[in-house]
């Protein structure tokens, strides 16, 4: 089909070359979902603001105008969040003085510090989409995965922080492999679906972790329940100082992608996972153990995310406390299918996820519009990532010449 | 290895289940035994006696409240258990061991609140009660999954349905009044279903990343509205349906407080359970739903419409969620708050599959998650030694406990998930 069309078309320019070969690319896809997301935010804002409505009955003009000004006072502020405000930076960098570059980048910092979680938790959901599981519990594997390190923070005295960094971060992902091993292991053994099972354990470990810090691990010296700080020599390593919380985890998270991808693509146990998440009875037929991979998959993936809860409690916080619906699990199911389920990709969006999530904050200050906008903003992406069709449609894209394969396959009761 | 499994299962009659797993059942009753009777009676003084109230309110016809010894009970428990143990080891009960499991879970259940109200008194009535009105949300919300499923869309998004209704209906409520609250809740679950619906019958999504997306959304856009506009505001002051007495039968000792004194939600709940009964397995319509869910291509063959079945299973699925969201603002407390829904909708699929996917399943499934949270309720009212943080887990462990599989694998619809391609001439 394509070959006719080649010829019946001798005289191709460059430009329509490009434009079909941009329009079949699934990056198109992905950069596309993202604008319209961002569109549809837009939109939201808008809808949402009684002084449009007063505008608009004004007059037209006014209307737009008026609805314009929100929408861009909205996103620049999300942007000055995210990355500081480039005026100010360019100030101190002109001056000179080391304190004043840091503190106008000091959004930018955070905004890395911020994304590091997502790495952690994007990868691990990422890892379990290629092994044909839906891991949505990143979130309690999280948690308990901090708890644990923070155990592990302030029990171990004494210790030099060579061993005790190590230590800790073993610690989170020991529990939140625990967690994440559980849903697998029921899954194999009896037919129950990871999706309500891993839902059902972040419920668990909020609860177990708002006992353990109101009573066993509670420091007796605070009014509101709080573990103990962790000893300085669990402290993952902050490269500036005070206000600035950039810390050595994130360069474990990009580790730990790196490690990923190298295990999924290039040895034969990663080949292993991505068969049997492509076609289970296939790589049963092949004589792979499913019942291993998968629960191995499931408990790596917990055991990832696990990392993320100890490098923000060993990183940024230094210690435990009870509010912590964080968010993060439930963000890294856009996330990883932003990134196609691809270790490397999740690095891209982790950031993006972690600057519109820094920037938020800062965009509920001055533009007063909550943060649960980014929320909105990831399900449209997740809708036309996962509706390729509708991205078509709206942009008049040509078909891809194969067939878009699934992103996984799930169910709620078991097949036969 | 993975042979001289399937032999063996294929070994077993229907029914009936394989030694292992029966010794193992009746070895972990013996464990049951062994707890009521060491853990719970040995410390137990002798004379102590445990009160259960009957009666919670004077409309009922008053019954003198139950006293008995807190420490025989508990050992005529014990030797129960351990008598059921040992049958089940020895000989087992076969096509009833799954009832038998649940009764010797009752007892267990019996058994700790005995000894939780050792030498006070427990008001099993209002206890019960409670359970009925906590299972309302978890018993329509698996009602409208299967509903979903039995038309061959999962459907995972009851719980984000759940959560925007709540606020839709609390919002409409405080507007319009609370019967408009309902309509409200209706079209928005509605709505929210017919784009699952939309995107997993036309556009082939994954019904699972579908589900997640409503999920996702719901959850967003509650919150940006609530922080938005209803922290402080006339918009977020419903009021609630009150608690009316069906006549005669709210008499009844016992059963009257438990059954027949709640409002709107749970008289709908028992409706749509008897109703959706009738329909689903005496109705044309009924055959051809679930026709539509387990052989879409056979149905297809006799001319039934696959996707207007589907779409309209869609739209039904996501009304009665809609419903059942709006329990959470206009049913019980009047008004909306961000995480009410609390993973009901995820409860709610767990019934559905307990519930073996029919109505009356769904029912009795979603009193025991009922019972669970009124017993979480009671219990850290009682002074009791199990930290209150700790009960409140319970819900979710017996989910994934009954997801496990006490009562053996279930099986749903066969074309749950898959989407249905048409072929084309």
């Amino acid at each position: 089909m394509d070959k006719v069309s080649t010829t019946s078309q001798p005289k191709r320019n460059f430009f329509s070359i490009f434009y079909e070969e941009l329009s079949k690319s699934s990056i198109t896809i992905i950069i596309l979902s993202i604008i319209s997301g961002f569109i549809m935010g837009g939109i939201l804002v808008i809808v949402s603001s009684p002084e449009v409505y007063k505008a608009f009955g004004s007059s037209l003009g006014e209307g737009l105008s008026t609805s314009w000004k929100i929408v861009s006072n909205t996103y620049s502020s999300l942007f000055l969040g995210a990355f500081g405000d480039p005026a100010k930076i360019m100030t101190a960098i002109e001056s000179g003085e080391k304190k004043k570059i840091l503190d106008a980048l000091g959004p930018f910092f955070e905004s890395l510090v911020v994304s590091t979680p997502y790495l952690f938790t994007g990868v691990a959901v990422a890892l379990g989409f290629r092994a044909g599981v839906f891991n949505i519990g990143a979130e309690g594997q999280l948690q308990v995965g901090s708890i644990a390190a923070a155990w592990a923070g302030w029990t171990f005295s004494g210790l030099s922080p060579w061993i005790h960094v190590p230590l800790a971060l073993l610690c989170g992902a020991i529990a939140g492999g625990l967690w994440g091993f559980i849903p697998g292991w029921l899954k194999v053994k009896t037919g129950a679906h990871e999706v309500i099972t891993t839902i059902m354990m972040n419920y668990i470990g909020y609860y177990l972790i708002y006992y353990l810090v109101a009573a066993p691990f509670r420091d007796p010296k605070e009014v509101v329940p709080k573990t103990p700080w962790i000893l300085d020599s669990a402290h993952l390593y902050r490269f500036f100082p005070e206000p600035i919380r950039f810390h050595l985890g994130f360069f474990v998270a990009i580790l730990v992608a790196v490690v990923v991808w190298i295990l999924l693509f290039k040895t034969t146990w990663g080949y292993e996972i991505r068969s049997v998440g492509l076609n289970m009875s296939a790589s049963k037929y092949a004589g792979m153990n499913i019942t291993v991979i998968t629960v191995a998959a499931m408990a790596l993936s917990g055991a990832i995310a696990g990392l993320g809860g100890a490098s923000e409690i060993m990183g940024v916080y230094w210690r435990q406390s009870q509010a912590l619906s964080s968010g993060y699990g439930f963000d890294s199911i856009a996330l990883a299918l932003l990134a196609q389920n691809h270790p490397l990709g999740v690095i891209l969006t982790a950031l993006l996820f972690g600057f519109l999530r820094n920037g938020s904050k800062v965009m509920q200050l001055r533009a007063g519009i909550p943060i649960y906008i980014i929320n909105i903003l990831q399900a449209f992406i997740i809708l036309f990532l996962a509706a390729p069709a509708i991205i078509r449609t709206i942009y008049r894209l040509k078909q891809p010449s194969i067939k878009e394969a699934a992103i996984a396959s799930t169910s709620l009761s078991e097949k036969k | 290895m993975e042979k001289t499994k399937v032999s063996q299962e294929s070994t077993v009659r229907r029914g009936e289940i394989s030694l292992t797993r029966q010794r193992i059942i009746g070895g972990l009753f013996i464990l049951a035994a062994i707890f009521v009777y060491f853990v719970l009676a040995k410390p137990t003084a002798i004379d102590t006696k445990t009160t259960f109230g009957t009666n919670i309110n004077d409309r009922a016809i008053q019954i003198p409240d139950w006293v008995f010894n807190s420490k025989i009970s508990l050992e005529i428990i014990a030797g129960l258990c351990l008598g059921l143990g040992v049958f089940q080891i020895t000989r087992g009960f076969r096509k009833i061991t799954n009832t038998v499991i649940a009764g010797v879970g009752v007892l267990l259940v019996l058994g700790f609140l005995i000894w939780g109200a050792a030498g006070s008194s427990i008001s099993i009535t209002g206890m019960l009660a409670l359970m009925v009105v906590r299972s309302v949300p978890i018993t329509i919300g698996a009602i409208s999954g299967l509903i979903s499923e039995r038309a061959g869309i999962t459907n995972i998004a009851i719980e984000g349905m759940m959560v925007a209704s709540a606020l839709t209906s609390a919002m409409a409520g405080s507007i319009f009044g609370l019967w408009w609250g309902v309509v409200a809740a209706l079209l928005t679950g509605g709505a929210l279903a017919m784009v699952h619906g939309w995107l997993s019958i036309k556009y082939k999504v994954d019904q699972i990343i579908s589900g997640t997306m409503i999920n996702i959304f719901a959850t967003g856009i509650t919150s940006y509205i609530y922080i938005k506009f209803l922290q402080v505001s006339k918009l977020n002051q419903p009021g609630f349906f009150k608690p009316y007495q069906i006549p005669l039968l709210y008499k009844i000792p016992i059963i009257g407080p438990i059954f027949f004194d709640h409002n709107l939600y749970v008289y709908v709940m028992y409706l749509l359970v008897i109703v959706l009964t009738i329909a689903l397995y005496k109705t044309k319509w009924g055959l051809r739903h679930r026709a539509v869910g387990e052989h879409p291509k056979a149905a297809d063959t006799l001319g039934i419409n696959v996707f207007k079945m589907r779409y309209f299973a869609c739209l039904l699925c996501g009304m009665i969620a809609g419903f059942a969201g709006s329990y959470f603002s206009l049913g019980s407390v009047g008004r909306f708050e961000q995480t009410m829904t609390a993973g009901r909708g995820f409860i709610a699929l767990a019934a559905m599959i307990f519930g073996n996917w029919t109505p009356v399943g769904s029912l009795g499934a979603g009193m025991l998650f009922g019972f669970a949270e009124s017993l979480t309720t009671k219990l850290s009212l009682l002074q009791f030694p199990i930290p209150a943080e700790l009960l409140l887990m319970l819900p979710y462990i017996i989910t994934i406990v009954v997801l496990a599989g006490v009562v053996g694998r279930s099986r749903g619809p066969a074309a749950a998930g898959t989407p249905y391609e048409k072929e084309s001439l």
